[in-house]
């Protein structure tokens, strides 16, 4: 046996723990696809042509419906280390930094899952056209990803709160709503402008900029957040 | 190599009730220490404090090696503890569990020293099934085994043989001398089965 030691080793091991954990339990995966797939068919069959619902709407809800999901089942991770009384074993097994990246990681690969099924079935049962595919995909990535980035944050900040649900809707709402918003205006510039990735180049330097932003900033405040 | 624990002044607070004041003590390796004191007398409170779990209110904590100050880091790197409100992934399996702490940890391992390390606390025939199947004494033999997977000089040990039969006490016997050989081992309890384990550090609640 032989020793090793960084930030990026234990957040690789918390992310392989949690992968593992919700392979077992599907706490997570199931609460997130339960409800965006419920809400993806239940707007499926409402809004689908010849409905007359415009491009627009349907490109905020599209990101409605993923925030909600994402609200849903990635806000736990790390109260579900309180809960189940397994943080003080994390905490003195590995360094906050190691936390919150592992944790990230595993809300960034929940997202992205969530979105390869949503995202195709929402297209289909809602007839979207899409004009410029490669710049689709590009927000859906960065989109989801800065809402991962948003919702662990604020799950962070929660973790240990006694009013964690109040305390979550309230500090969830200024930190995600930049990144929605952006994600919404990019969605419909890749699927009705005629301008496509010069329309949405502005948007997509937000969504970087505000991952930039957010994750820094939360691994400050969470060390000692964690820590006590 | 010479490790030193010392507890400065330690005192702390619960919403304005104090529950821990002016404990100064001093251990250096190798051997054996226990906390004593009642039940809501500050064992565990101070335990984690020594572990680095939660903050003293007032005073300070601080690891030495060879008389150098250990960071925070540092610090976590060479405690382990078991306790009973510190508990294992119980969806996970025994190796599942002792993996990820190894890895965590920054120990590389083999899944057969995982399985030599279950067989030395009778574990090994079910290294594959879930923890949430064990007995109680199965849970505390595999808390110890992740405690000291990264073999750390200081081991802190919060009432080890609550809920354990007499084959369980002997094995926490048998663990803390063994790491009292090399290491510090703190124990905080009541129980008079555990008074024998080494000298009294500090007595809470007297």
């Amino acid at each position: 046996m032989s020793r090793s030691s960084s930030w990026a080793r234990e957040a690789l091991a918390v992310f392989g723990k949690d992968c593992l954990l919700e392979l077992r339990t599907r706490v997570a995966l199931g609460a997130v696809l339960l409800f965006a797939v419920t809400s993806v068919v239940a707007s499926g069959f409402a809004l689908a042509p010849p409905s007359g619902v415009a491009g627009e709407v349907k490109a905020s809800l599209l990101w409605v419906i993923v925030f909600f999901a994402a609200i849903a089942g990635l806000s736990r991770v790390f109260v579900v280390e309180e809960e189940t009384r397994t943080a003080d074993a994390l905490r003195l097994a590995v360094s906050p930094t190691g936390v919150f990246v592992g944790k990230l990681a595993f809300n960034i690969a929940l997202m992205w899952a969530l979105c390869v099924v949503t995202v195709p079935l929402y297209l289909l049962l809602l007839e979207v056209p899409v004009r410029h595919w490669s710049l689709f995909v590009t927000v859906v990535i960065l989109g989801s990803t800065a809402l991962a980035c948003a919702t662990t944050a604020v799950g962070a900040i929660v973790a240990k709160a006694t009013m964690r649900g109040a305390l979550f809707g309230v500090l969830a709402f200024p930190v995600a709503l930049p990144p929605l918003l952006v994600a919404i205006h990019a969605t419909k510039a890749a699927w009705l402008s005629e301008g496509g990735w010069r329309m949405a180049t502005g948007d997509l330097q937000v969504l970087v900029g505000f991952m930039l932003v957010i994750v820094p900033a939360s691994l400050l405040v969470f060390e000692h957040i964690w820590s006590e | 190599m010479n490790w030193q624990i010392e507890l400065r002044r330690v005192g702390k607070e619960y919403n304005e009730r104090p529950v821990l004041q002016d404990i100064s003590a001093s251990v250096t390796a190798p051997g054996v220490w226990t906390i004593l004191g009642p039940n809501g007398s500050g064992k565990s409170t101070l335990l984690k404090i020594i572990a680095g779990l939660l903050t003293p209110t007032e005073g300070e904590v601080v690891y030495l090696h060879n008389g150098e100050r250990l960071n925070a880091q540092q610090r976590r790197q060479v405690v382990g503890m078991v306790a009973p409100d510190i508990a294992l992934y119980r969806p996970l399996t025994a190796i599942e569990n002792l993996r990820f702490f190894a890895r965590a940890r920054g120990v590389r391992v083999q899944d057969g020293d995982l399985l030599s390390l279950l067989e030395q606390v009778h574990l090994r025939s079910r290294a594959h099934d879930p923890v949430a199947t064990f007995s109680t004494g199965m849970v505390q033999r595999l808390k110890v085994l992740t405690a000291l997977v990264h073999r750390p000089p200081v081991l802190l040990l919060d009432e080890p043989g609550s809920n354990l039969d007499e084959a369980g006490m002997e094995f926490i016997r048998h663990t803390v001398r063994v790491q009292a050989e090399h290491g510090i081992v703190i124990v905080a309890t009541n129980d008079t089965r555990e008074l024998d384990y080494g000298e009294p550090l500090i007595q809470l609640g007297a």
